[in-house]
């Protein structure tokens, strides 16, 4: 009797870690009501949610497994290409050229993953930046296939679903960047909490107890990086498909320099790291460049000093409370 | 005979210095087998290389009577050799109960599903729930372990080699650091460990080992000196230049 009720309680406490807290609904709520809230930003809403996906994808190797990476534009490059070249030459179903995108990142991260899996992170920060920059001056010179320099023309998108064409207001692109988001970040959520997911958590908390228990390191970490690597290349169809065109800049360093800025104003390990920091990202940037559109960089570098300093548990505090008054709410409700 | 684990005739050496010198060690199944030795005598580096952190430089390990000389760590404790660690190996961000629902998620083969949620897997949840029942971990499943005081952490460490069910236990000195108030209940869990296991105790605290060995192995400069049971080593005056008296001075 004793045991079948401590048996509960430990169900309990397991289911506990995957339980939807009420400030995530809240926020799930707000990002689709943001269509209607907001409708002559949703250019902008759209390039938030393809920023949220790409770092919810650094999130899941960077917060969960512990694997840096200053390369990831190489995902999210590859993801780009593969659907701006699947668009142009086989068809223009965004779905398709999805699936098409995704593929060839997750290939890349699967063959690449070997390299990241011994060594400090010092060498992975290493060998992720030279295999962004391989990339880089591969699309770069292979000008008959990428258009080089001058990116990717003629990419033709058809309708989502065959029923809704894109439009110059963003309409369509915002909300079918935000389901391809939400659906891949329920995929992720799932994950994270699943025995894989704990085995992630396991070798970045102390490898050498992660193996001492049974877990396969090296093998969870390909995975881990395939994964993530096929959400950048997520991410980066739907920039290609939302702007019917693919340039080098997909590729480019500051790419995956500004990801990293995105997960640390975020915050790594929670899911929300990535989506929120894309938000304050943007949101940011877009400000700044408002009023000083050549200084951009000395403010985002001032803010980020700042917020190394000492803001960083400013603002996740804010969070902090924010959250916990919903749960509040959430709970008198319930009642 | 049966052996649980056995080396046969284990080198290992780094440069010129040789750690492990031509040991020949049998761990019979069902043991409560201590191996002791003065400071720097190559224990640890023996442990190792039994568990896979080190590679011999010549030799054969068997477990089972199967040879894992080679295999790597993972693969061993599949096949049924666990350890603990002499400085606390644990998952600092974890809870207790997350870190045992790992180690029994990796035995029942669940550790590669991305899918299927923890609670629902009504195997994983009851054998989680023997083990912190067991180990007396139930009041403080839900906290930290990086918050826990330092001999639950001790208890954490070898609950999560034993979630491995397994049938070799090296058991790293359990009792390191453990302040004398939560002593008592770490040599309880230790004694309390099945017999089925077969344990070999690392151990610097004489008063541990000889409550708990029936059977000792002295290294000392890397080799075998002596082994016997409590008593013959007591007795033996080889023993007592190398290790004994020497630590009663201390």
């Amino acid at each position: 009797m004793r045991a079948e009720t401590f048996e509960s309680r430990v169900r309990q406490a397991l289911h506990a870690g995957r339980r939807w807290h009420p400030a995530e609904i809240a926020f799930w709520c707000l990002a689709f009501a943001a269509f209607l809230l907001f409708p002559s930003q949703l250019l902008l809403l759209n390039e938030i949610a393809i920023l949220a996906l790409f770092a919810l994808s650094l999130d899941l190797i960077l917060g969960y497994a512990g694997i840096v990476s200053l390369g990831h534009a190489a995902f999210l490059g590859t993801g780009a290409y593969a659907a701006g070249l699947f668009a142009k030459h086989v068809g223009g179903d965004p779905l398709a050229g999805l699936a098409a995108g995704m593929a060839a990142a997750g290939l890349l991260g699967l063959v690449t993953s070997p390299l990241v899996l011994r060594g400090t992170d010092l060498t992975r920060l290493m060998i992720t930046l030279g295999v962004a920059l391989i990339l880089y001056e591969l699309a770069n010179s292979l000008g008959w296939l990428t258009g080089g320099a001058d990116g990717l023309q003629g990419v033709v998108m058809g309708p989502v679903l065959g029923l809704f064409d894109f439009d110059i207001f963003g309409r369509t692109a915002y909300l079918y960047s935000l389901c391809v988001l939400f659906t891949l970040f329920l995929v992720a959520r799932r994950v994270v909490h699943s025995p894989f997911g704990l085995s992630l958590r396991a070798i970045r908390d102390n490898p050498l107890r992660a193996s001492a228990s049974g877990v396969p390191n090296a093998r969870r970490l390909a995975a881990a990086y395939t994964i993530a690597a096929t959400y950048a290349g997520a991410a980066g169809a739907l920039l290609a498909q939302t702007t019917q065109f693919v340039s080098l800049d997909v590729l480019d360093f500051h790419r995956s320099a500004d990801l990293m800025l995105v997960l640390i104003i975020g915050g790594a390990g929670y899911l929300y790291g990535g989506l929120i920091g894309a938000i304050a990202f943007k949101l940011l940037q877009d400000a700044i460049a408002t009023f000083t559109p050549q200084y951009w960089m000395f403010w985002i570098g001032l803010f980020l000093v700042l917020f190394v300093l000492g803001g960083r548990e400013i603002i996740h505090g804010g969070v902090k409370a924010v959250a916990g008054r919903l749960a509040g709410i959430g709970r008198g409700a319930a009642r | 005979m049966s052996a649980a684990l056995r080396t046969f005739d284990l080198v290992k050496s780094f440069g010129g210095i040789t750690a492990t010198d031509h040991v020949d060690f049998t761990l019979a199944k069902g043991a409560r087998h201590a191996l002791i030795g003065p400071n720097g005598a190559g224990k640890t580096t023996f442990v190792n290389q039994l568990t896979g952190v080190l590679k011999p430089s010549s030799g054969r390990i068997e477990l089972m009577g199967e040879e894992i000389t080679t295999l790597p760590r993972a693969a061993r404790v599949k096949r049924g050799l666990a350890r603990t660690f002499q400085i606390n190996q644990l998952f600092a961000t974890m809870t207790p109960l997350e870190m045992i629902a790992l180690v029994t998620a990796e035995r029942l083969g669940r550790g590669s599903h991305p899918f299927r949620a923890l609670d629902r897997d009504a195997e994983l949840v009851d054998q989680t729930a023997e083990i912190l029942n067991r180990f007396r971990l139930d009041d403080i499943m839900d906290r930290r372990i990086a918050t826990l005081p330092y001999g639950k952490q001790r208890q954490i460490e070898i609950a999560a080699a034993f979630a491995a069910r397994p049938s070799v236990l090296l058991l790293d000195e359990p009792a390191a650091g453990v302040p004398e108030a939560e002593r008592r209940e770490l040599m309880r869990t230790v004694a309390e460990l099945p017999d089925d296991v077969s344990v070999l105790l690392i151990e610097h605290d004489m008063d541990l080992v000889f409550r708990f060995a029936t059977r000792i192995t002295v290294l000392v400069n890397g080799r075998v000196l002596a082994e016997g049971t409590p008593e013959e080593m007591a007795r033996d005056p080889a023993v007592r230049a190398a290790y004994l008296g020497e630590d009663a001075h201390v």
